[in-house]
Parts: structure tokens; sequence; C-alpha cells
């Protein structure tokens, strides 16, 4: 080891894959619903594609985890965004596209996408 | 770069693994793998949890739920459930023993509410033999601050500051220790890590090495910068073999990154590590008998003064300092000595790990700030006694300390109160005991070990314990007398007087604590043959009347 940086830069990299394990409560959390109906309209590509977007794009205060049937079966993929001290927001019809956009879109500059809503969270 | 969404954490500790947690690894892949959820999910063998009483553990992240004893046949369920369809697998959840209620999260048990874990901080967190994990929870960002930015004196305050004391059992202040060893000038001198952790019942030592052994590494190697040395030693006994895995796992990361070796941070500073094996005794992890064992002597302890800090390992001055003590000491650099001495009492400061054992619901390893009361760990973290039975005693020092009852359950714990009792903080075992246990027996369990482990150099040891223990037996045998019990303190405190080392000085603690406590149980003994715990063969079994 030649120098902090090379240290720091090792631990950049590596925090990146601890991101998952080391979640707080003070962080966004993203939940896509995989019951079964969820998972038939495709929620397990949609969640797939945001995990990718949020390691791409190095989000370390994001955190997505998968729940169970969210109840309006209609308009699966169905994705809730959780930020702290704000109303929960409930998007329907995800598709891996949609999906990339929330994060681009809602996450990154606060811009709710007012056309995908299909109502408030309970949770 | 794989994008897994999950991340599930198996205990990988000795007591999770020795329940087939490797095997539930295995089952997780496999099953994973058939199900092509592979690149979604990754397992990760871990350290202790410290739940042991519930293992094998998995938790599972972002998630925070925490499965309890979980068999490889679950794995199967595991993954249909909670990674493909989301639901909890509900009867793998912990229930509450004393709530009687499923808790999902691990941040809702009560095992853990009350736990503040500095030593025990990367425990269940990152994989121990990846040294990438350790640095990504800032591992050797201390070491490489202190080398880069501070000097010897300046890292040795910090640690004074901090108020750290050794956890090894004598409480001695770490940056005290550092000062005296960096004061005496030699053109070598020795770190030595104490992992002999001879105490029976303890683990608190051996899980730290096995979850987070790059915390030790790291440590040493800012002590060594400290006091000026270049080699450090860790004694660890051959009995722990998993702890040698994953410390030689560890030791050879780090040379190949260049965090052990020469110039580390392109500084002037060398420094490397070596593992010493010990045989298990118990006197060896007295820090002159390690020091001899190390020499490849015999592993006798000898005179102090000269202390380790003149004259220690090859005769030049050497730093003897715990496991624990030592994963202190990266958070204390990097969150700084205020933060850590915000923790704790007046005179302890941080935290101490304890090895919950005997009649409690919750056996484990537990991480409290100093000045936790006893009943709080017992009855919170610890979920009560066993079978709902009646505490009798708590035994904290192993074989050098003694018993605390039920009316000293409210004193906040910590190196002085635990002395002022009549018992002692030690390693930091501690055993929980209920009615059904005999105190008699007890002593002569502990006195039947120091008789074992005594190196036999001193007389008061080599031949006092004997005879105590062969009292006790007369005692639990029946036939004991009123005047045996004088004959127990007498010799009690001679022993305790003339002893050559600790474990002399300190092995009639646990016959001389519970006499002063429980003196009517011993009277029991003697005058009416009779064993209320009935415990003791050959006395009846009856519970005195008007009595306890
Ligand atoms: C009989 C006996 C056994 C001991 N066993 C241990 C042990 O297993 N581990 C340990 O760290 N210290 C043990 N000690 C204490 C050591 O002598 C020494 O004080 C300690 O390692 C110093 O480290 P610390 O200042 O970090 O606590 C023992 C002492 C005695 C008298």
């Amino acid at each position: 080891m030649k120098s902090l940086e090379e240290l720091k830069a090792i631990r950049e990299k590596a925090m990146k894959k601890l991101n998952v394990r080391t979640a707080g409560e003070e962080e966004i959390k993203i939940l896509v619903g995989m019951g079964t109906c969820g998972i038939s309209a495709g929620a397990r590509e949609t969640l797939t594609a945001m995990v990718e977007e949020i390691n791409n794009r190095n989000l370390q205060n994001v955190v997505i985890s998968q729940v169970g049937c969210l109840g309006n079966c209609f308009g699966e993929p169905i994705v809730q965004v959780n930020i702290p001290n704000q109303k929960s927001i409930l998007y329907g019809k995800v598709t891996p596209a949609k999906g990339k956009k929330i994060i681009e879109k809602h996450i990154l500059n606060g811009e709710i996408l007012e056309d995908l809503i299909i109502g408030e969270a309970f949770h | 770069m794989k994008n897994s969404r999950l991340h599930m954490l198996v205990c990988g500790g000795t007591g999770c693994e020795s329940q087939d947690s490797n095997k539930l690894v295995n089952a997780l892949n496999l099953v994973l793998d058939k199900y092509g959820y592979k690149d979604e999910v990754e397992v990760i063998k871990t350290g202790c949890f410290g739940f042991c009483e519930k293992g094998p553990i998995i938790k599972v992240q972002p998630d925070d739920i925490f499965y309890v004893e979980v068999k490889p046949k679950d794995a199967k369920r595991i993954v249909e459930e909670h990674v493909i369809k989301g639901r909890k697998v509900e009867d793998l959840l912990y229930n509450e023993p004393v709530k009687k209620e499923k808790v999902e999260r691990q941040h809702d048990m009560s095992f853990y509410k009350k736990q503040v874990r500095i030593a025990l901080r990367n425990c269940g967190l990152i994989n121990p033999e990846n040294i990438e994990e350790y640095i990504a929870v800032d591992g050797y960002l201390a070491l490489g601050n202190v080398l880069t930015t501070m000097t010897p004196m300046e890292v040795i305050e910090l640690v004074k500051e901090s108020g750290l004391r050794g956890r090894g059992g004598g409480g001695f202040p770490t940056g005290y220790k550092w000062e005296l060893t960096y004061q005496n000038k030699n053109d070598l001198k020795f770190i030595i890590c104490n992992a002999d952790e001879g105490d029976p019942g303890a683990f608190m030592d051996r899980s730290i090495l096995e979850g987070d052994p790059h915390s030790v590494l790291e440590a040493m190697a800012i002590a060594g910068y400290a006091i000026g040395a270049e080699k450090g030693y860790i004694y660890i006994r051959a009995e722990y073999p998993l702890a040698i895995h994953r410390l030689n796992i560890a030791i050879s990361q780090a040379r190949e990154l260049g965090l052990l070796g020469t110039r580390l941070f392109d500084t002037d500073f060398n420094f490397d590590i070596e593992l010493k094996y010990g045989a298990g005794a118990f006197v060896c992890g007295e820090e002159t008998a390690l020091i001899n064992s190390v020499e490849g002597g015999r592993g006798e302890p000898n005179a102090k003064p000269p202390f380790p800090a003149e004259s220690g390992l090859w005769n030049r001055p050497s730093c003897v300092n715990n496991v624990e003590t030592f994963a202190n000491i990266p958070p204390i650099i990097l969150k700084g000595p205020k933060w850590f001495s915000g923790i704790g009492t007046e005179k302890s400061k941080g935290t101490k790990v304890f090895a919950l054992a005997g009649k409690v619901n919750n056996v484990g390893l537990v991480e409290v700030p100093m000045g936790t009361k006893l009943r709080d760990i017992i009855y919170e973290i610890g979920g009560g006694v066993r079978d709902n039975l009646k505490l009798k005693a708590v035994q904290t020092g192993g074989p050098s300390g003694g018993c605390i009852t039920e009316e000293e359950l409210d004193i906040p714990i910590d190196y002085d109160s635990l002395k002022s009792i009549g018992s002692m903080m030690g390693s930091g075992g501690m055993i929980v005991m209920d009615e059904k246990d005999c105190m008699v027996n007890i002593s002569k369990f502990y006195l039947e070990f120091t008789e074992e482990e005594s190196c036999g150099k001193c007389t008061p040891c080599r031949i006092g314990n004997k005879r105590l223990h062969e009292i006790l037996t007369k005692i639990t045998n029946g036939e004991g007398t009123e005047e045996d019990l004088e004959r127990l303190v007498t010799l009690g405190d001679m022993i305790k007087d003339s002893s050559l080392c600790g474990l002399g000085q300190t092995s009639p603690n646990p016959v001389l604590s519970t006499l002063k406590h429980f003196r009517e149980e011993y009277l029991e003994h003697v005058v009416n043959k009779n064993c209320p715990a009935g415990v003791c063969k050959g006395l009846s079994k009856k519970k005195p009347v008007n009595k306890q």
C-alpha cells in the first residue's frame, strides 16, 4: 500500500458491493411487489433493471427491496418509493425502462412521475 | 459486475458451523443456481452474530430479516418464498420468549436493542475472509491516518485520552501501557496479542478473530508504530482452528496488499505478524507465562517486576494486549477519543463483550456499554432465566471471579463496581445460575479447574488449591464440618496473598465469594448434611425450612 488514496480507491469500489448490506433507516427505499401477479407481469425484470441503474449511478443511499403482493394486482408491476419524511408514492405498470426513469427523475431530481402514479401507499 | 439485490448473511462462527451452517451455505447456493437467481442474490459467510442460542442464523439484507435455527433443508423454502416471492418464511423468524411474538427484524429483537457493538462491529456484517470487505467498512484507514499524519506520541496520547482499559482481565489503561513500552528504548521491541482465552465458557476473543481478524491485525500495526515495534505475535490456542485459519488468510491478504510488510503507506514503518500456537493451558494467558511459551520455554510465569514493558519477549520491551482491546483501537482512532470516552462510566470507558451462558434463555455473545445493569443483560438481552426458575447468582470473571446475587443486579457494571462487590470483570465470562445450582458444587468445579491448571511453580498455588479442592469435595460428599468452612477462608486468603501470579492470587475467589453470599447453603451441607439444590449426591435434598 503506497498511499491513503490507493486505500480509498479500493474502499470506494468495495463499498458499492456492501451497500445492500449496510442499509439503514435513513435511506431511500424502493419496494417492488413480487407476488405471483407481479412476477408474471414482469416485476423481476423491472427489479433487475432498477438494481442495475442504482449500481451504475453509484447511488449509496438507495436500497431496493422486494415485497409480497402490494394489493393492486391490476397495476403490476408495482413499485413503491419511500423517501424519508415524504409521502410514499405507488407507481403502476412499471416496465424496466420506466423503472430506470423513476430513478432518474424521482430519486435523483425529486420529480414525481404523475402519469405513472396509481395511488398513495399505506406504509 | 454482479448486481445483487439481496445479501444473505449466514453465520460462520464456530457455534453455527458445528450446526451445519457450511452445508446451509452450499444448499442456498445450489437452490439459487437452480432457480436462476445466482446473480441477484449473494450468500456471504460472516462471523458470529452473537445469538448462538438460536443458530444457525441467516440475516437477509437490505430487508433486515433475521432467521433462526435454519437447517440446510430450509434453503429451498427460503429461496422460493423470500427470494422469489418476497414473503418472509414465518416459522423461521425468531419467537420472542418474553412477549411470545414473532420478530422479523434484527433491530426489533430485545437481544440486540440494548447492545452497542464496537469490538463486534463487523461480526455478522462482513466476510472475514475478504480483505476488501474490511476495507469497505473503513478498514486500515485508521492505520493509514496514523502512519501518514501522526507521531507515535500523538497516537499514545489519543489512546490515553479515550480511557480504554485492557479487556483481558486486569483493566490496565492501554495508552499508559503503550507509553511505558515506548519509553523503554531498544533496537527491538514486540507487540503481542493475547488470544489464549482460557476462561471456561468464554469465547469473545475467538469470535472477534473469526469474524473480524483484520481489525486485530490493523490495531497491532498501529500499536507497533506507537511503541516502536516492527514485529507482532499473536499467541493463540491451537484449539481455535477456525480463528487460526481466518487469521492466516487475513495475514496473507494484508501482506499481498502491502498492509503488512515493509514501508507501509510509503513511510519508514515496517510491520509484520506471526502466529504462535498455545497448547491450551490457562496459565499461558498470563502475560509472563505467555512470553515464556512464545520463546519455546515452559509456560510458567515470572515474578513482576520486571514488567514486559521493560523486559518481555527475548528480554526486549514488549507490549501484551488482549484481542478485544485491540479490536477497539481502529474505531477510537477514526471516531476520536471523545466519542469513545462518551460511552461507559467515569472510570470504565467504552463497551465490554460478555459471553452469556448458563441458565439464561438467550445464550450468546453480547456487547454492552460499561455501566449497563446486570439486570438488563440477563432479563432484557438474555431474555430471563430459563424455565422461569428463580435466579440465584451470576458468576463473572471465571475462575478468578466471584458471584453476584439478586440484590446486586442493579449495580452498573464496570471494572471497579464488580471488584467492590467481590467479583471481577475478568475477560467477560458471565454464567447465570438458578435455584437448581448448588453453590458449593460450583466452587468445587472452579477449584478443580485451577488445581488442574496451576503450573506448579509456586507452592501456595500448587498445594493450596489442591487442599481447597479436597475440602470442597469433602463437603459435597457430606463429610464436611463447620471448621472446614473456617479452613477454606484461612487457606484461601493465604493463597491469594502469597502466590506468584494472577492465577493463584485470584483462584480462591469463587470459594470466598460464594462462602460470603451463600454461607447458609454451606452450613446446610456441613451441619445438616443436606444439599438444598439437590445436586450433591449422598446428601439429602430438602429445601431448608424458614431459610433463604
Ligand atoms: C491466570 C491468568 C490467565 C490469563 N488469561 C488471559 C487470557 O486468556 N487472555 C488475555 O487477554 N489475558 C489474560 N490474562 C491477563 C494477561 O496477563 C494480561 O494482563 C493481558 O493480556 C493484558 O492485555 P490487556 O491490557 O489488553 O487486557 C490472564 C492473567 C492470568 C493471571
